[in-house]
């Protein structure tokens, strides 16, 4: 076996490995129980006292969202205005200037819902001022609010019959001091001891071998690069992401990247076993989203490192694959692997561009985005998931003509009009952007904006068409990768998709959490010989189907006009 | 809403000051112990800086091993690839032309020994690296050029080749700029 597949396969296994211990550390922390971190306790007591939160206090779930829906909004306020002003804020060394009005309420949104699209680029947009203060802290606390919201789902399928699901400030403080921080460090030291980037020193000039003058970008990029994948957030430092050579300077940086983004992800899986102990429907789970992502990452990894085939024809050596828009120190394996992994978590850093993949690996990734749900983002991946078992357990109930249960409750209209609204959300959002975007490039070409329409499309054809539903697919699914060749800095793309990150962040998390938190308080009905069995292969099984029915018909003519049109035309 | 709204803006307040202030000064504190002090590993050549480790840097001359294409002309102010899909026409010409180009000043090489790498543009712009055969396919042009004996420059190669990570994870590279200097080092 090559080497190049070995490095996927052991950074894989490496993931698992950490994602056990850390599963049942935290299932400690959210319980409650006595850890090695208790020694952060008395910093959390003296946070929650300055900010007068009383962290024991019970809520029910509209309580939650009320306390997650506000808190993120002084968020929004915050960044949008400090990004609009940034040149005016000291830690600029490079000079760079002030955001413009509806890049900064882009860039304040894409960073507040966890997505990082990034319509600026990391050298020339932001200031090292907006970098730590604005985007790394939103990094942070967005991740840890995922995370919260899917502890209150886990709090809510533990108990019999509750209102009383926890406190929202409890899960979100504690998840940055007891989990995010410290991790990041750990990352961020690993980064450090292999090149990358940490001092606050601005550019540097430098005169080459040659002769030639050049400037490099530098900065504080490493603790914001290791929350940017363990958050799974995505936003780069520089502008080329994680190709950057001193965003991943090596093999051992991509690993330690790639293993930081999904290792919360899948631990959370462990953890709702653990937490509500049901390990059977938790590894089930899991297997479903393990057997989806490699139903994704074969074909990426195989076009990938087979190559283009127009490049083949003109008969040069492809032995290294598809290498237009790559990093030779990673090659096309990896690079694909990475493809598949940061859409289907919502990560969408890249270690190379998704614009110039092949046909097939554009599929893919859009797909992963699609799905959102085979381990996704930090907490809001599992809550996807969820939704889709939620249509899984009410088709199933109709197909054997009993009133469907979940979890000793029963599941009733009001739950399955909330699911079936956030599923078609999706699907709503991507289509009609995609649509309005296409008919805006057509019959507004020379509209005056900064870019206009007529030049939005880097490429022709089937490929111009699928960088606009990328667009729209990475912003519902609050990835943030792009097919970056398209003209996305300005007005009409930041004002559209800012409002498609907006709902397509907070209502896929006030479903989930709504649905759970109305179950919970119900009457408990205690399993019998008729209950549906959720952890069972069977609904496993059934699960996969609903979430595969559902995203074929959804978006089946929009992906054939777009990656499925280009691969049959090479 | 009202009832978190207080709560909500000491919290924000707090955890700014912890995560987008100690936090990375905190990490900038020990960086200053890593190679670089954490501003970025340079290479000193005939005592001055010549460039940066991990920065890719033009190689015009037929004297010098060439790193792989560029979109942003190997200047580090930015960063970027060409974002070019598979079937864009111009693309392809744009490769055809790399080909054609390579062809010239490596005149004894078949065109069915060129790595894909050389004649396509890397995601940052800033690929600091080849692969072995990346290299390998540039020795006969630079043994003509400078005089030296292919077998030398192969040696030198093979010396400054980083292996995968344990000799198992990953790929081959080359890093260009401490190539270049060490062929300047030959004597």
């Amino acid at each position: 076996m090559n080497t190049a597949i070995a490095g996927v396969i052991a950074t894989y296994g490496i993931t698992l490995l950490l994602a056990w211990p850390l599963s049942r550390y935290f299932v400690k922390v959210f319980r409650g129980d006595k850890t090695w971190s208790d020694f952060m306790s008395p910093i959390e007591r003296l946070f929650f006292k300055i900010a007068g939160i009383n962290p024991k206090e019970e809520m029910n779930w509209k309580e939650h969202m009320k306390a997650l829906l506000t808190i993120n909004l002084v968020w929004f306020i915050y960044a949008f205005f400090v990004l609009l002003f940034q040149d005016k804020l000291p830690l600029n060394p490079d000079g760079n200037p002030g955001q413009s009005a509806d890049l900064a309420f882009n860039t304040a949104i894409s960073f507040l819902v966890n997505c990082n699209l990034q319509h600026y680029s990391g050298e020339t947009g932001v200031t090292y001022f907006t970098q730590l203060f604005v985007l790394a802290f939103l990094q942070f606390v967005s991740a840890a609010t995922g995370i919260a919201a899917l502890v209150v789902v886990f709090k809510a399928l533990k108990e019999k019959s509750t209102t009383q699901l926890g406190n929202f400030w409890d899960y979100f403080l504690k998840t940055i001091t007891r989990i995010l921080l410290p991790l990041s460090i750990v990352i961020a030291l690993i980064f450090i001891f292999n090149g990358m980037p940490a001092s606050y020193e601005g550019k540097d000039t430098v005169v080459t071998m040659q002769g030639d003058t050049v400037n490099v970008s530098r900065g504080p990029a490493a603790g914001f690069v290791a929350i940017k994948h363990l958050g799974t957030n995505g936003g780069g430092w520089f502008g080329a992401n994680s190709a950057h050579p001193l965003e991943n300077p090596n093999y051992v940086t991509w690993m330690t990247e790639m293993v930081a983004q999904v290792v919360i992800p899948i631990a959370m899986v462990f953890a709702l076993g653990l937490f509500i102990q049901r390990r059977k429907f938790a590894n089930i789970i899991f297997a479903i989203m393990t057997i989806g992502m490699i139903c994704l990452l074969i074909p990426s990894i195989q076009n990938e490192v087979a190559g283009n085939p127009l490049i083949s024809k003109m008969g040069i050596d492809q032995a290294a694959g598809a290498m237009e828009g790559k990093e030779v120190r990673f090659g096309a394996a990896a690079t694909g692997y990475w493809s598949t992994v940061t859409t289907i978590i919502s990560t969408g850093s890249v270690c190379g561009w998704h614009d110039s993949t092949m046909p097939l690996t554009g599929l893919m990734e859009l797909l992963g985005m699609m799905l959102n749900c085979f381990y996704g983002g930090c907490g809001v991946g599992i809550l996807n998931y969820y939704i889709f078992i939620i249509i899984a357990v009410f088709i199933s109930g109709l197909m054997v003509g009993r009133t469907p249960e979940f979890m000793g409750h029963k599941l009733e209209a009001r739950e399955v009009k909330i699911a079936a609204l956030v599923t078609l959300l999706s699907p709503f959002l991507i289509l009609v952007g995609t649509a309005l975007s296409s008919y805006v490039l057509v019959n507004y070409p020379d509209a005056n904006w900064a870019v206009k329409p007529s030049s939005w499309l880097n490429n022709p054809g089937y490929h111009g068409f699928s960088e606009m539903l990328y667009e729209y697919t990475s912003s519902n699914a609050n990835n943030g990768s792009g097919f970056e060749g398209l003209g996305d800095g300005n007005f009409f793309w930041n004002i559209t998709t800012g409002f498609v990150l907006i709902l397509g962040r907070y209502l896929p998390i006030i479903g989930p959490v709504a649905i759970a938190g109305i179950m919970a308080s119900k009457k408990y009905i205690p399993e019998s010989a008729g209950t549906l069995r959720t952890d069972s292969v069977t609904f496993g099984v059934m699960t996969f189907a609903v979430i595969i029915i559902l995203t074929a018909l959804s978006y089946f003519p929009a992906l054939a006009l777009g990656p499925i049109a280009e691969y049959f035309s090479l | 809403m009202k009832k978190y709204l207080w709560p909500s803006i000491k919290l924000t307040l707090i955890l700014i000051v912890v995560l987008g202030g100690l936090y990375p000064l905190f990490l900038s504190a020990v960086a200053k112990l890593a190679n670089g002090k954490g501003d970025g590993v340079k290479v000193m050549h005939n005592g001055r800086v010549v460039g940066y480790e991990n920065i890719a840097q033009n190689f015009s001359d037929d004297k010098y091993f060439q790193p792989r294409p560029s979109t942003v002309n190997y200047n580090a102010a930015g960063s970027g690839g060409s974002n070019k899909s598979a079937g864009n026409p111009d693309y392809l010409k744009t490769v055809q032309e790399r080909i054609d180009t390579f062809m010239v000043h490596n005149p004894d090489v078949k065109k069915s020994e060129i790595p894909v790498e050389l004649i396509t543009a890397s995601a940052s712009g800033l690929d600091p690296h080849l692969s072995p055969s990346g290299a390998l396919v540039q020795v006969s042009r630079i043994a003509k050029a400078r005089g030296i004996s292919p077998e030398k420059l192969k040696e030198l190669i093979k010396n400054n080749t980083q292996g995968p990570v344990l000799g198992l994870f990953g790929v081959s590279t080359i890093n260009v700029l401490k190539l270049n200097i060490a062929l300047d080092d030959m004597k």
